[in-house]
C-alpha cells in the first residue's frame, strides 16, 4: 500500500469554443442553417450528439484548457492550487469532482472525495436554513443520520440559530455564507476539494473559515485540495503548491517557492491591462486602464514591498477646462481606501484638456497599500454636476504579501486596516526611570 | 487498507461505481422531490388546493365538451364524469412528469456545474414530484367515486401495474428530452407542443372505443393509450374493454425500446452536461 491518495496522470481538457454563438448551448436553428443542404443531415446530427457535434460547422476551435497534466498528492498533504485566471485550476477541480470528464489521461482517487466549488450550492431561496442544511448537506453527498448528528455543530459554526426557520431569501449575504460553509465544513470526507470559497464573508468569519481549513488539514490529517486567489490563505494552509499557466503545470514544489514565482511570473501579459470600449456620445472617455509592477510589466499581482503604477487612457473630444478625472481605490470589504484626482498636483481646480488621447498614471510607493484584493472606480465628471464617464468594477488588482511589516498579522490585517506606513515616527530618549 | 472508494476516472469509461452511486445518492432522489414539493406552492395564497383545483377543473370542462356537447358515449354504467377522470389522472401525470423532467436539467443547472451525483436522479426526482400531485388527484377520485355512489371493484389491484407503466414511459421520455435539452434549447419548445398533440391522440376525454378499427394500429402506436385504457378497465370494471388484449404488446414493447435507448443515450451525453449546460 502507498500513500498516494491522488495519482494523475498525463491529464488534458479540451473545450470546443464556437465563435458566433456566445451562448453555450445550441440552437437547432443553427444547426440547420449550417446544414443548408439537408435539414436531416442537421437532425442526425443532433440526435447523434456526439462531444464533436458542437455548435456549428467551420467556426468551432479548439481549446485546450488543460494539457499533459502529472501529479501526485500524498495522504494528509495539502496542496495548494494557484495560477491566474483562465489557467485551468476551476476545470482541474471539477475534474477530479468528476462533475466533467478529462479528454484524456488517467486519474487514480482513493478515498472518498468531497468538493466544495461552491458555497451553498443548491441552496434554494424559499426554503428555510434548516431546510437548507439537509438540502445542501444532501447534495454534497451526506446521508440524513449523518447531517443530523452534525446538525447542531453546524448551526453552532454558523451562528444563525435565531433565524433557522426564515427563509434563506431574507437571509443577509453574510447569514447566508456562513451557513452554507458550514454545511461544507462538517463534510466527512478523507479528501476535501476547496475551490475560491474563502473570498466570501466578512473578515472574522474568514478567519474562522481558514481555521477550520487548517484544523481539517491538520488536526483530523485529511487531505485537502485548496484553489484560492489569496496568497496568504494558501501560504498559511498549504505545505504543497502547483502553478498553473495556460494549463499546463509551471512549477510543483514548496508553497513559499511556488507563491515566489507566480508573483514574479511575467508570461502573461494581458494581465494588468484592461481595454475599455469607448463611451459614444461621451466628451471625455476612458479607453485603457493598467497597473505596471516595479519593473515596468503589465502585471495584477502587486508585491506589497514595491512600488507600482497605476495608469489609465482617455480621449477627448472637444476642449474643457472643467472636467475632473479620478481614480478610487476600494478594498474586499468595500471599503474606499484611496481617491486621488488629476487636480491634485496641481495648483488649479482644473487642467485644461485639449481634444486628443491622453494617458495619465498614479504611482504608488511600496508598503503603503494593505495586502488585499483592490478594486478600481474610475470617473471624469463635472465635480457635483455632471458625470461624464464613470467605470466601476471594471479592474482589479492584488497587493501580495511577501514579508511586509503587516506580515506578522496574517491576513487578518485587511480587515483592521487600510493603509500602512504613511507616518513619520520621532523616538526621543528622554531620561532614566 | 484497500480503501472501498478507490476510483480510477479515465475518458470514456463507463464507470462500474456508477448503479453502486445511484444507490449510495439514493436520499437526493427524495430530498430533490421533497424540495419541489416544498417550493411549489410558495407565496401562493391557496396553495395545495391548486392540486386539486387544476385537475378537478379539467374534468369538468371534458366532460361538458365531450359527454355533453359532442355527446359521446361513457364506459359501461360509468357516469361521463367518473369515465374522463379515469383518463385524466394518468395523462395528467404523465404530461407533468414528462414536462418537468425535461426541464430538470436546465432548471437544475447550478447544481450540475458544482457537484458531482448521478445526473439520472435529477428527472427521476422531477417524476417523482409529479407521482406526489397524482396521489392529491386520487383523493378526488374517491370522492368523486363516493358522490356517484360508484363502487370499485377487484380489478383495481392492477391499477398500480398501469401507473408503473405511466412511470416508466415519462422516465424514458423525459429522461430522453432532458439531456437533449441540454444541448438543444429547442426541445424547450417541443416538449409543451408534445403535450398539447398528446392529449388529442389519447383517449382522454373520450373512450378509445370510438376510435374505428382501421385506425387502431396507428393509434396504438402511442403506449399511452394503453396506460390510459388500463386505468379505465381497473377503475370502472368490467363495462370497459380489457387493456391486455388486442394491442397491448405493441405498447410494452415501445414503452421498454424507449426507455432502453432513454438510458443508453442519458448515460452516454451524461458526461458533456456540466460543459454544455
Amino acid at each position: 500500500m502507498s500513500d498516494t491518495i491522488i495519482k494523475v496522470e498525463g491529464l488534458g481538457k479540451r473545450y470546443f469554443i464556437g465563435h458566433e454563438n456566445q451562448v453555450s448551448y445550441t440552437a437547432m436553428r443553427d444547426v440547420i442553417a449550417n446544414n443548408v443542404k439537408g435539414f436531416g443531415k442537421g437532425i442526425q446530427r443532433m440526435f447523434r450528439n456526439d462531444a464533436s457535434s458542437s455548435i456549428s460547422g467551420e467556426e468551432i476551435e479548439e481549446f485546450w484548457a488543460l494539457k499533459d497534466i502529472n501529479f501526485e498528492v500524498k495522504k494528509g498533504e495539502t496542496l495548494g492550487i494557484i495560477g491566474r485566471n483562465g489557467a485551468g485550476k476551476s476545470t482541474l477541480l471539477k475534474i477530479l469532482s468528476r462533475i466533467t470528464e478529462q479528454t484524456y489521461g488517467r486519474i487514480e482517487i482513493n478515498g472518498r472525495l468531497a468538493s466544495l466549488l461552491e458555497v451553498g450550492t443548491g441552496f434554494h431561496p424559499e426554503l428555510s436554513g434548516r431546510e437548507n442544511i439537509f438540502l445542501n448537506g444532501a447534495i454534497l453527498g451526506m446521508s440524513r443520520t449523518e447531517i443530523k448528528t452534525k446538525f447542531d455543530d453546524i448551526v453552532d459554526f454558523s451562528g444563525v440559530e435565531k433565524f433557522l426557520d426564515t427563509p434563506v431569501k431574507r437571509y443577509s449575504s453574510g447569514m447566508y455564507v456562513r451557513l452554507a460553509f458550514a454545511v461544507a465544513a462538517y463534510l466527512e470526507s478523507e479528501i476535501l476539494i476547496v475551490d475560491e470559497v474563502l473570498a466570501v464573508g466578512d473578515a472574522e468569519f474568514q478567519k474562522k473559515c481558514l481555521g477550520k481549513m487548517s484544523d481539517i488539514s491538520n488536526k483530523e490529517g485529511r487531505t485537502v485540495l485548496f484553489v484560492s486567489h489569496n496568497i496568504s490563505a494558501i501560504k498559511s494552509l498549504c505545505s504543497k503548491a502547483i502553478l498553473l499557466n495556460q494549463g499546463t503545470i509551471a512549477a510543483i514544489g514548496n508553497t513559499s517557492d511556488i507563491i515566489n514565482k507566480y508573483i514574479t511570473n511575467k508570461q502573461v501579459e494581458t494581465d494588468g491591462i484592461v481595454i475599455l470600449d469607448p463611451k459614444l456620445e461621451a466628451n471625455v472617455t476612458f479607453t485603457k486602464i493598467w497597473i505596471n509592477d516595479k519593473e515596468g510589466n503589465p502585471n495584477s499581482d502587486i508585491d506589497v514591498q514595491n512600488e507600482f503604477i497605476l495608469g489609465l487612457e482617455f480621449n477627448v473630444l472637444s476642449y474643457t477646462k472643467d472636467t475632473e478625472i479620478t481614480i478610487v481605490l476600494s478594498n474586499t470589504s468595500g471599503v474606499n481606501v484611496l481617491f486621488s484626482s488629476l487636480s491634485d498636483d496641481n495648483d488649479k481646480t482644473f487642467i485644461e484638456l485639449k481634444p486628443g488621447s491622453y494617458c495619465a498614471s498614479i504611482s504608488l510607493k511600496g508598503n503603503f497599500l494593505v495586502p488585499d484584493m483592490y478594486t478600481v472606480r474610475i470617473s471624469a465628471h463635472y465635480p457635483n454636476k455632471l458625470n461624464i464617464d464613470t467605470r466601476e468594477n471594471i479592474f482589479r488588482f492584488n497587493i501580495i504579501e511577501t514579508g511586509s511589516k503587516m506580515a506578522i498579522y496574517g491576513s487578518s490585517a485587511k480587515s483592521w486596516c487600510c493603509v500602512m506606513g504613511g507616518a513619520e515616527w520621532n523616538l526621543q530618549y528622554n531620561s532614566l526611570l | 487498507m484497500e480503501n472501498k472508494y478507490h476510483l480510477i476516472l479515465e475518458p470514456g469509461r463507463s464507470e462500474k461505481n456508477y448503479w453502486a452511486d445511484l444507490w449510495r445518492y439514493r436520499e437526493l432522489f427524495y430530498i430533490l422531490s421533497w424540495r419541489d414539493v416544498r417550493v411549489r406552492y410558495k407565496q401562493t395564497v391557496i396553495g395545495i388546493i391548486w392540486a386539486f383545483l387544476r385537475p378537478f377543473l379539467t374534468m369538468i370542462v371534458f366532460t361538458i365538451v365531450f359527454g355533453k356537447v359532442a355527446g359521446m358515449k361513457s364506459v359501461g354504467s360509468a357516469p361521463y364524469a367518473i369515465m374522463v377522470f379515469a383518463g385524466l389522472l394518468p395523462w395528467l401525470f404523465f404530461s407533468s412528469a414528462f414536462s418537468s423532467a425535461s426541464e430538470s436539467l436546465i432548471s437544475n443547472a447550478n447544481l450540475l456545474g458544482k457537484v458531482y451525483f448521478p445526473r439520472l436522479i435529477v428527472p427521476t426526482s422531477a417524476i417523482i414530484t409529479s407521482f406526489v400531485d397524482f396521489l392529491l388527484s386520487f383523493v378526488i377520485l374517491i370522492l368523486l367515486m363516493a358522490y356517484y355512489r360508484y363502487l370499485p371493484n377487484f380489478q383495481m389491484v392492477c391499477l398500480p401495474f398501469f401507473m408503473f407503466l405511466a412511470f416508466l414511459q415519462s422516465f424514458g421520455f423525459g429522461l430522453y428530452l432532458a439531456a437533449l435539452n441540454v444541448k438543444f434549447r429547442d426541445f424547450r419548445y417541443v416538449v409543451p407542443f408534445i403535450v398539447q398533440i398528446g392529449l388529442y391522440i389519447s383517449p382522454v376525454g373520450f373512450s378509445s372505443s370510438v376510435i374505428p378499427q382501421q385506425w387502431k394500429l396507428l393509434y396504438y402506436l402511442n403506449p399511452m393509450v394503453s396506460v390510459i385504457d388500463g386505468f379505465r378497465w381497473c377503475i370502472i370494471g368490467d363495462g370497459a374493454a380489457n387493456p391486455f388484449t388486442g394491442y397491448f404488446a405493441l405498447s410494452l414493447g415501445i414503452t421498454i425500446l424507449i426507455l432502453v435507448y432513454a438510458i443508453y443515450k442519458f448515460r452516454k451525453m451524461e458526461k458533456t452536461f456540466a460543459d454544455l449546460i
